[in-house]
């Protein structure tokens, strides 16, 4: 049948079970907008295509299938930047297809033009400038294939005016043929018997846990490979929800807010299991002093990530969960009581100075409003955070149990991610109840977005922890720059007006006893809510490794003598 | 340690800025890049001579084996290759000492294959060390201009095109 190449882009997400896009219009994607009304896929008109590229980059995460945002050429194209470096640094599958000026007025700074397949490059897994509408299913059909494919992550396809309007035969081709595209490769025979030999040997052994578990979905054999090994977890950011909070076994969080009992086991381990994560520096701290006495086994899909940070005594570059499943029949049963028993007093000690346990003496905490949200929902919501402290209160406080429940932006740490995001989540899993926990600066970088939530009528919750500083910034000169507070105290519009001018019913809490109260009521209520949580101003996250510092030289909270008591 | 690898890449507009937007983004220290056409319609095979004392030989390679456009990337430094550069020298001669450049030249397999009033092209093809060494022994006579074209590099033996299994990862491409 001939299609002109705007239809072909349609037909192409069709077949590749495309039922939502994040975009936004121009004249340059205008052909493909056109031809949209007649394709049963739901398109999403956000405020700014920064947006576009996060409700993607959130809608892939919470999902697992390949997002997609549409922009036009010159400025479109170039909102989309931030998104696109979001959802590489983090390995999300993600495909953003772009108009760009008609084919023969490329490079000749036309009006809108901008050569965003250049300036895209360092941060696409892969990237097309399409001329010919011959290509366009060809392209698009490859970058699916190549946004899912061993490490994910984003894949952007530039199409010229004129190739969007040019006519050919449309085919599918039923098959991708790239010789760079290779499967992953099955683990090794002889690094899964070292991987044994070593495990066999290991008295205070720990798993380190990261995206991957979610991403190979290895939750399962993840478990049963650890109870069978006795072998504690820690798990990165990303890595968060991989393994129930609940289970024995998970010790939580690790690195640079990482508990303190975390990051010493690590430092006292005679054998780490990197599992599915990169020894990314936020999680090691001084790579000179990293993990000292232990042999390291990393199981990781990319095999450009082995060996980059920490040197490891075995390698095996394969999908996690087919790893752990050859792993687990060659592993014997053990136990280490007097390593769990170890790791267990440095977690008693930490609950002297942890703020869940302080009373809050009349103030309100951030952590304690994430705690309490965690207590409402019954961690049972996909939370979206944005970037600093309330982000790592929340992997803190916020006890995840189910994989894909947090999405949150670990690698490049992008503030303005958590509201587009949410709404992705939201589209991802319309059953799940999807809440933001945003700072009062990271949300203003993308508040607008507030109308696209109310325009597509999405019940998307919002908790704003305002304390009136970007706080994680202030935080750091507080420790290290003498408590000269340059350019880190931020003026916030009134976020329940804010929310009230959006047609978003918006609430204010300043006291403890409000949370519950005011969390349930927005719950309650159908529809999205927004809740302007006014928090103590100079509140820090603790523990902290400072940037480059030993993992286990942490600066700690100050014990609380009542709750020693 | 100077390591070698060899790659063959889809010839398709923009693959050279992809490996060199690689190499700068990472930092990896590269000495020479050579490009030319293989034996294989479609695809281009580029030789890199890559510094490892920074980063492995090894992450280089895998990365750029992540780059799509990259069909095999192999490391053929401990592998026996021949390995050619060549180089063209313009070099201070007066018309007395033609005779003289030409014989020290012959050493080295050179050719002289341009004479101006007071200079001469000289050209030289060899490895890395011969072609230093004739450019050393040229120097003090006025060294006007060169062009090396950098390494290139071939297995020998009846191992195929690429050095496939050479290093023990051919299983991979």
């Amino acid at each position: 049948m001939i299609r002109t190449g705007a239809q072909i882009v349609w037909e192409s997400l069709v077949r590749e079970g495309v039922e939502v896009v994040f975009g936004y219009p121009g004249g340059a994607i205008l052909p493909t907008y056109d031809a949209m009304l007649d394709y049963p896929i739901r398109h999403v008109l956000v405020r700014h295509e920064q947006g576009a590229a996060h409700m993607a980059d959130g809608y892939a995460r919470a999902s697992g299938r390949v997002g997609v945002a549409i922009a036009t050429s010159g400025p479109g194209a170039t909102n989309l930047v931030t998104g696109i470096a979001t959802a590489m640094l983090d390995s999300i599958p993600t495909v953003f297809i772009t108009g760009n000026v008609p084919s023969k007025l490329l490079g000749s700074d036309a009006f809108q033009e901008t050569d965003i397949t250049g300036i895209t490059l360092p941060i696409t897994k892969h990237n097309a400038l399409v001329t010919d509408v011959r290509e366009v299913a060809r392209t698009l059909r490859e970058a699916f294939a190549i946004a899912r494919a061993g490490r994910p992550g984003p894949v952007l396809v530039d199409i010229c005016k004129d190739t969007q309007q040019a006519k050919t035969e449309f085919e599918w081709p039923d098959r991708v043929d790239l010789p760079g595209l290779r499967p992953a490769p099955f683990p090794d025979p002889l690094g899964l018997e070292r991987a044994a030999e070593l495990i066999a040997k290991a008295e205070r052994p720990l798993i380190l846990a990261g995206h991957g578990v979610l991403r190979s979905g290895a939750t399962r054999v993840l478990l049963d490979f650890a109870e069978r090994t006795d072998t504690p977890i820690a798990l990165t950011l990303l890595g968060l929800g991989g393994v129930p909070a609940s289970h024995p076994l998970n010790l939580g969080m690790m690195g640079m807010h990482g508990e303190a009992y975390v990051n010493s086991a690590i430092q006292h381990a005679d054998l780490l299991l990197a599992f599915g994560m990169r020894f990314d520096d936020r999680v090691t701290g001084n790579l000179a002093t990293y993990a000292p006495h232990s042999k390291k086994i990393h199981v990781e899909i990319d095999p450009s990530e082995v060996g980059k940070n920490v040197a490891v005594d075995v390698a095996i570059v394969a999908d996690l969960r087919l790893s752990l499943e050859a792993l687990l029949p060659v592993v014997a049963q053990a136990s280490h009581p007097a390593w769990r028993e170890e790791i267990g007093r440095g977690k008693a000690e930490t609950r002297t100075r942890d703020i869940i346990h302080q009373p809050d003496g009349g103030r309100l905490y951030a952590a304690h409003v994430i705690h309490d949200l965690w207590r409402a929902t019954r961690g049972d919501a996909v939370v979206v955070t944005d970037v600093g402290q309330h982000q790592m209160w929340e992997a803190q406080y916020f006890a995840h149990e189910a994989p894909r429940s947090l999405i949150t932006s670990g690698g490049l740490g992008t503030m303005g991610f958590a509201l587009p995001a949410a709404i992705g989540a939201k589209f991802a899993r319309p059953d799940a109840e999807v809440w933001v926990i945003a700072g009062d600066g990271g949300f203003q970088m993308t508040q607008a977005e507030l109308a696209t939530l109310q325009q597509e009528q999405l019940d998307v919750k919002i908790a704003v922890v305002n304390n009136g500083y970007l706080g994680m910034v202030r935080q750091w000169q507080e420790f290290f720059y003498d408590k000269r507070y340059a350019a880190t105290p931020i003026l916030s519009p009134d976020f329940v007006k804010l929310a009230e001018a959006y047609g978003i019913p918006g609430h204010r809490v300043t006291q403890r006893a409000e949370v519950m109260d005011a969390v349930n009521r927005v719950r309650e209520t159908p529809g999205p809510g927004l809740i302007d949580f006014r928090v103590e101003k100079e509140e820090a996250v603790y523990p902290m490794v400072p940037a480059g510092a030993n993992l286990d030289a942490m600066i700690r909270r100050p014990v609380n003598e009542e709750v020693r008591a | 340690m100077k390591h070698t690898l060899v790659a063959r890449v889809q010839d398709q507009p923009g693959v050279l800025n992809r490996v060199a937007s690689l190499f700068r983004r990472r930092a990896f220290n590269i000495d020479s890049l050579t490009v030319g056409q293989s034996e294989t319609p479609g695809f281009s095979r580029m030789t890199f001579v890559v510094d490892a004392a920074r980063v492995p030989a090894r992450l280089v390679e895998e990365n750029l084996r992540k780059l799509i456009p990259v069909a095999d990337v192999h490391d053929v430094t401990h592998v026996p290759t021949v390995d050619r550069d060549l180089a063209l020298i313009r070099v201070s001669c007066a018309p007395g000492e033609r005779a003289e450049i030409a014989g020290l030249v012959e050493i080295f397999r050179g050719k002289v294959v341009d004479v101006a009033s007071e200079s001469v092209i000289v050209e030289v093809t060899g490895d890395a060390g011969k072609v230093d060494g004739l450019v050393e022994l040229l120097k003090p006579r006025g060294l006007l201009e060169m062009v090396r074209t950098g390494k290139v590099a071939m297995v020998r033996g009846a191992a195929a095109g690429n050095g496939n299994g050479a290093n023990g990862n051919g299983n991979r491409s």
